[in-house]
C-alpha cells in the first residue's frame, strides 16, 4: 500500500497513514536513513498519536517516544523500552520508485 | 472525647507548637494579644524594608481556634478554665503558657517621654517611623540605641533603614557582650561604624530630657547627644504578668522541668516565658525546640528538653558574627587560638582543652562561614590542622554531631537517610529529617553532606550529552551553533531523545534562531510546540488565544465563542485569566488559527515552556483600593515577554494593591503596586510545591521594575536546569536571593547589560507562531492526521455530550458514540 512519496519523509519526523481497514501507521525515516513503521496507536492511552512523538535513540537504539506519557519504543522491533511486556506492531516498508510502501 | 488545648500567647513559639499538634486529634485554642497572627519576630528589623506586615507571616494555621486581639484576663487552675477580656470561658485539658518576654527598659530619667520606643512588635516599629517622620531636623535623622546587644544592633540597623544615623549605647566595655569577646567586639565595631553608627561602649544614659522638638540624651561619660527618637533594646524579661499562683525560676520565667511542664501537671511553658530547670532562653530555638517536647508530651511520648544550643551565627549590618560553646574560654585551663587579621577584616578564635585535644568553642567576626563545620566539632576532638596558623577549616565532623541544632539533627539522621536512598537531595532532606527547615543556616552543609555521601548531583542532562543545560546554553551561545545535528556531534554522542531535543530547541528559541518549526528545529519540538496546542488525552489539541492580562473586548469574546461554536470546542476559562479552546483535530488547528488571526488574537504560548500570562486585578482604573494601574502594567509585561522561551513554564501576574487580587506572589515574578511604586516578587510556585514569591525590589518605578524582570528572567534562562521552575532555581542557587539580587539588582557580575541586550533583541524580534505556520505552506503542510488522506479525520476521535458540550469518548472505553 502507497503511504506517500518519499521526498515528503523528513529525518527524525513521523507520518501517520490511514489503511483501508480503517487502523492506522506511523512511518518514521531516522537520520541514518533506515524506514520503520510501526501502529499509530500509543496502546498506553489509545490516542493515534504515535507518529508526533520525538525520534531519537535510547542507548543507541533508535526509539519513537509517545507523546502522551512519554514511553519510548523500539523502531525496529515495536517493543516498549520502559514497559517490556508491551510492544506495538512492526509494520514492513520499503521504499520504490521513490514512494514509500507498506508491505 | 476531643481534648482541649489551650495555648495563651500567640508568638512564633506558639505557632510551632500548634503547627506540630494540627492532625492530634486536640481541639487548639489560641488566645493571642496583639491582633495579627503569629509573625516572624526574628527577621523584624526587615520589616524596615517594605512595611509590609505580609512579608513576616508564617504560614496560616489550619484547625485551630486564633482568638486574636483577646488578652488573657485570668486562669482557673483548679476549674481548669481559662478566661478571656472578652469574658469567654474556655475549659482546657492542657494549658500551654507562651507569653514571650517584655523588653527590658532601664530606669533612666525620661524613659516614658514621647519619641522614646521599645523594640518588639511590628506596631513599635510603625511607631519608631512615625517619631522618625514627625522630625524635623533637616537631612539625617539622629536617633539613639541603648543596647549593643544582638538585638541593639537589629534596632539600629532598622534605624538606618529609616534614614536615622544611631549612636548605640552599651553599658557593657563591648558589643555583643554575651557572644563575643573583646577582640571580635573591637573589629566588629570598627566594621559597623563604617557604616554611619556611633558607638559608645562603657557608658549608659543618665537621663533623657525633651528640648522642643528633640531630645536631649545625657551620657553617663558626660557626653550630650542631640535625638529625633530613642530606641530602648536592652534585653529581654520573661513574661510573667499573668499570675497562676505558679513558682517562677530564679531570674524570672514560668518554672518547668525537663518536659516543660510546670508544677501543675495540666499547665506547660514554653519559649521565652519558661525557665527550663531554672534556665531561661531568648532565642528562637530552643523555643522552638520546646514546642516539639510539649507537642510530644501531648501525643503520649515521654521527649525532654534537650538542652539548648545557644551557639548563634548571624549578619548584623552586612557583618557576619559567630559564636559557639564556651566563646568566653571559661572553662579551666581552656586555651585560646586567635587569629586577628585587621587588614582583611576577619577575627577568629577557638576555645580549646587545656591539653589544645578539645575544641570547646569559639568567636568568628567579619568571615564567619567556617561556622558551619566548627560548631558541629564543639566537644570533640579538634584537628590538628585547625590550630595551624591559616588550619584548613574543612574537617571531618562526628556522626553524633548535630548538623542542624534549631531542630536538633545530628550528622547520622541525615547521612542514614541519604545512605537509604529516602533523600537525595535537600529539599527530600527537608521533608523526611526536618534539618534545615528552622533558620536553614545549615542548608549548605546539608548539599555538601549528599556530596560526601555520594550523591551524584550529576548535572548531566540526559544520556546524550554530560553537560547540564547551563552549560549547554554557553555552548551554543559562544559557538553560534544552530541546529541540533550541529551539537550532538561536537559535543554529545548519538541522536538525542526526548529530554536533550526539547531542551536544546528551547535554548535555540531563547537564543532567536526564527520560527521553532523551521526545519531544523521542527523535530526538536515536544510535541504541544510541533502543533502550537496542547494535547489532550484523546489525540486532540486545545487552542489558547492570547488575551494580554486579562482583558478582552466583547467583539473579541464573541469571536472565541464562534469558533469554539463552529467547531464544536469544549471552552473553559483558565486559571490564567483566558480562555482555553479543547478537541481540535492537528486538521482543524490552522483553520481556527486563521479565524483567530483574522480578528487580532495570536499565540497564547500555553503550549510552551515561556511565558503563559500575567494575571491582574482590576487597578485604579476602577477598583477603589488601587494604588496603580495594574491591568496596563500587566498587558506591558505580558506583551514584552510573550513568546520567551525559557527552561520551564513562566507565570506572572500584577496587583494594584496590597491585597494582592492577582496572586502575584505565587507567580515566578509577580508585582505589587505600592503608594510609591511597584514591589517586585520572585521565585513563587503554585502547584505540587507551593512557595511565595520573595521580595527583590521594593518601590520601584516602572522603568526601574522592568529593568530588573528583564535581568532576573534572562539570568533564569541562562542558568536554570531543564524543568526547573524560578521556584526551585532559586532555593538551589548557591547564596540564594541575596546572590540574586547582588547579580540583577547591583550587577556584581557585571553580566546586565549583557542580559538587557539579550531581552531587548527577544523583544524586537518577537513575532506570533501562528501566523508564522498560516503564511508558510511548507509549515501548513505539516498539519494533517494522514499523510496518504489529507482531510480525512481520524476516525479513532470521538466525542460525547457532558453538561451541554463536547467531551472525548474514552479511548478503549466502549461508550456510545452520538
Amino acid at each position: 500500500m502507497i503511504v506517500c512519496d518519499f521526498d515528503v519523509l523528513r529525518p527524525e519526523q513521523g507520518v501517520a497513514a490511514l489503511l483501508p481497514d480503517g487502523s492506522q501507521v506511523a512511518v518514521f525515516l531516522t537520520a541514518d536513513g533506515a524506514l520503520h513503521a510501526l501502529d499509530n496507536i500509543d496502546p498506553f492511552s489509545g490516542a493515534a498519536v504515535l507518529s508526533r512523538g520525538i525520534v531519537g535513540d535510547r542507548g543507541g537504539v533508535p526509539v519513537v517516544v509517545s507523546p502522551v506519557y512519554k514511553q519510548a519504543f523500539e523502531l525496529a522491533t515495536g517493543k516498549c523500552l520502559d514497559q517490556p511486556d508491551v510492544s506495538v506492531t512492526v509494520h514492513g516498508v520499503r521504499v520504490r520508485d521513490g514512494v514509500v510502501e507498506l508491505t | 472525647m476531643t481534648r482541649t488545648l489551650v495555648v495563651i500567647g500567640h508568638g512564633m513559639v506558639g505557632h510551632r507548637l500548634t503547627d506540630l499538634l494540627r492532625d492530634s486529634g486536640w481541639r487548639i485554642v489560641v488566645f493571642g494579644e496583639e491582633s495579627r497572627p503569629a509573625y516572624d519576630r526574628v527577621a523584624l528589623s526587615s520589616y524596615v524594608d517594605t512595611w509590609s506586615s505580609a512579608d513576616l507571616e508564617l504560614p496560616a494555621l489550619s484547625g485551630c481556634e486564633l482568638r486574636l486581639g483577646e488578652k488573657v484576663v485570668s486562669v482557673d487552675r483548679d476549674r481548669r478554665v481559662v478566661v478571656g477580656a472578652s469574658g469567654v470561658e474556655i475549659s482546657y485539658d492542657a494549658l500551654v503558657l507562651a507569653t514571650g518576654s517584655v523588653p527590658f527598659v532601664p530606669p533612666v530619667p525620661g524613659r516614658d517621654l514621647p519619641g522614646c520606643h521599645v523594640y518588639r512588635t511590628i506596631d513599635d516599629l510603625d511607631d519608631i517611623r512615625a517619631t522618625v517622620e514627625a522630625a524635623d531636623r533637616p537631612g539625617r535623622k539622629s536617633g539613639m540605641v541603648l543596647g549593643g546587644g544582638l538585638l541593639g544592633l537589629e534596632a539600629a540597623n532598622a534605624l538606618r533603614g529609616m534614614g536615622v544615623s544611631p549612636h548605640v549605647v552599651e553599658l557593657a566595655p563591648r558589643l555583643m557582650p554575651i557572644q563575643v569577646d573583646d577582640g571580635g567586639a573591637g573589629l566588629l565595631k570598627r566594621l559597623v561604624e563604617k557604616l554611619d553608627l556611633t558607638v559608645h561602649t562603657g557608658t549608659s544614659a543618665s537621663s533623657i530630657e525633651r528640648d522642643g522638638t528633640r531630645l536631649i540624651a545625657k551620657l553617663a561619660s558626660g557626653l550630650e547627644l542631640d535625638l529625633d527618637v530613642v530606641v530602648f533594646s536592652a534585653g529581654i524579661r520573661p513574661r510573667t504578668d499573668l499570675d497562676l499562683g505558679l513558682e517562677l525560676g530564679p531570674r524570672g520565667g514560668y518554672l518547668v522541668d525537663a518536659a516543660c511542664r510546670t508544677s501543675d501537671p495540666h499547665v506547660f511553658a514554653i519559649g521565652e516565658c519558661a525557665a527550663v530547670e531554672g534556665v531561661t532562653y531568648g532565642l528562637v530555638a530552643p523555643g522552638y525546640s520546646m514546642a516539639e517536647v510539649v507537642a510530644d508530651q501531648l501525643s503520649g511520648g515521654a521527649r525532654v528538653f534537650p538542652g539548648a544550643d545557644v551557639s548563634t551565627k548571624l549578619k548584623l549590618l552586612g557583618v557576619d558574627v559567630a559564636s559557639f560553646g564556651d566563646a568566653h574560654a571559661v572553662t579551666e585551663g581552656a586555651l585560646e587560638v586567635v587569629v586577628n587579621n585587621a587588614v582583611a577584616g576577619t577575627y577568629s578564635k577557638l576555645v580549646v582543652s587545656d591539653d589544645a585535644r578539645i575544641l570547646l568553642g569559639g568567636v568568628l567576626v567579619g568571615d564567619a562561614s567556617s561556622y558551619l563545620s566548627l560548631r558541629p566539632l564543639v566537644g570533640k576532638e579538634v584537628p590538628a590542622a585547625l590550630l595551624q596558623p591559616g588550619g584548613a577549616v574543612d574537617v571531618e565532623m562526628p556522626a553524633d554531631a548535630q548538623v542542624c541544632s534549631c531542630l536538633a539533627v545530628t550528622k547520622q539522621t541525615i547521612t542514614d537517610a541519604i545512605q537509604s536512598g529516602v533523600a537525595c537531595d535537600v529539599a527530600e532532606l527537608k521533608a523526611c529529617t526536618k534539618a534545615g527547615t528552622g533558620c536553614g543556616s545549615c542548608v549548605p552543609m546539608l548539599k555538601k553532606l549528599l556530596t560526601e555521601c555520594g550523591v551524584e548531583q550529576s548535572k548531566a542532562l540526559c544520556e546524550h550529552f554530560t553537560h547540564s543545560r547551563a552549560e549547554l546554553f554557553e555552548i551554543v551561545q559562544a559557538t553560534r551553533i544552530t541546529t541540533f545535528s550541529d551539537l550532538v556531534s561536537k559535543h554529545g554522542t548519538g541522536r538525542g531523545c526526548d529530554i536533550c531535543k526539547p531542551a536544546v530547541a528551547s535554548i535555540l528559541a531563547s537564543l532567536g534562531n526564527g520560527h521553532i518549526l523551521g526545519e531544523a528545529q521542527v523535530s526538536l519540538q515536544d510535541t504541544n510546540d510541533k502543533f502550537l496546542a496542547n494535547l489532550q488525552r484523546n489525540g486532540t489539541y486545545s487552542v489558547v488565544p492570547r488575551i494580554p492580562g486579562g482583558e478582552i473586548t466583547p467583539e473579541k469574546l464573541i469571536v472565541i465563542g464562534e469558533v469554539a461554536r463552529d467547531y464544536g470546542l469544549y471552552t473553559k476559562i483558565t486559571g490564567g485569566q483566558r480562555i482555553d479552546l479543547f478537541g481540535a483535530t492537528v486538521d482543524q488547528l490552522p483553520e481556527i488559527w486563521r479565524r483567530l488571526v483574522d480578528a487580532g488574537f495570536e499565540s497564547g504560548h500555553a503550549y510552551g515552556k515561556s511565558l503563559r500570562t500575567v494575571k491582574s486585578c482590576v487597578g485604579t482604573t476602577w477598583c477603589r483600593y488601587g494604588v496603580q494601574d495594574s491591568v496596563g502594567l500587566a498587558i506591558e509585561l505580558e506583551l514584552r515577554y510573550r513568546g520567551l522561551r525559557s527552561p520551564h513554564k513562566l507565570k506572572s501576574a500584577v496587583s494594584g494593591c496590597a491585597r494582592e487580587c492577582a496572586e502575584a506572589r505565587s507567580k515566578d515574578f509577580g508585582v505589587i503596586a505600592t503608594e510609591n511604586g511597584w514591589n517586585l516578587y520572585v521565585a513563587g510556585n503554585g502547584g505540587f510545591t507551593p512557595r511565595h514569591a520573595d521580595l527583590l525590589v521594593s518601590d520601584v518605578d516602572t522603568e526601574t521594575l522592568i529593568r530588573v524582570i528583564d535581568r532576573f528572567l534572562m539570568f533564569y534562562i541562562r542558568t536554570a536546569d531543564r524543568l526547573q521552575r524560578t521556584a526551585a532555581w532559586l532555593e538551589g542557587l548557591d547564596g540564594g536571593l541575596d546572590h540574586l539580587r547582588e547579580v540583577v539588582v547591583d550587577d556584581k557580575l557585571g553580566i546586565c547589560a549583557d542580559l538587557e541586550a539579550a531581552m531587548a533583541s527577544h523583544v524586537s524580534d518577537y513575532a506570533d507562531e501562528w501566523r508564522g505556520v498560516l503564511e508558510d505552506p511548507e509549515k501548513l503542510a505539516r498539519f494533517t492526521s494522514f499523510v496518504n488522506a489529507p482531510g480525512v479525520p481520524d476516525p479513532t476521535i470521538s466525542f460525547r455530550a457532558e453538561r451541554g458540550q463536547r467531551v472525548p469518548v474514552s479511548l478503549g472505553i466502549p461508550e456510545v458514540v452520538r
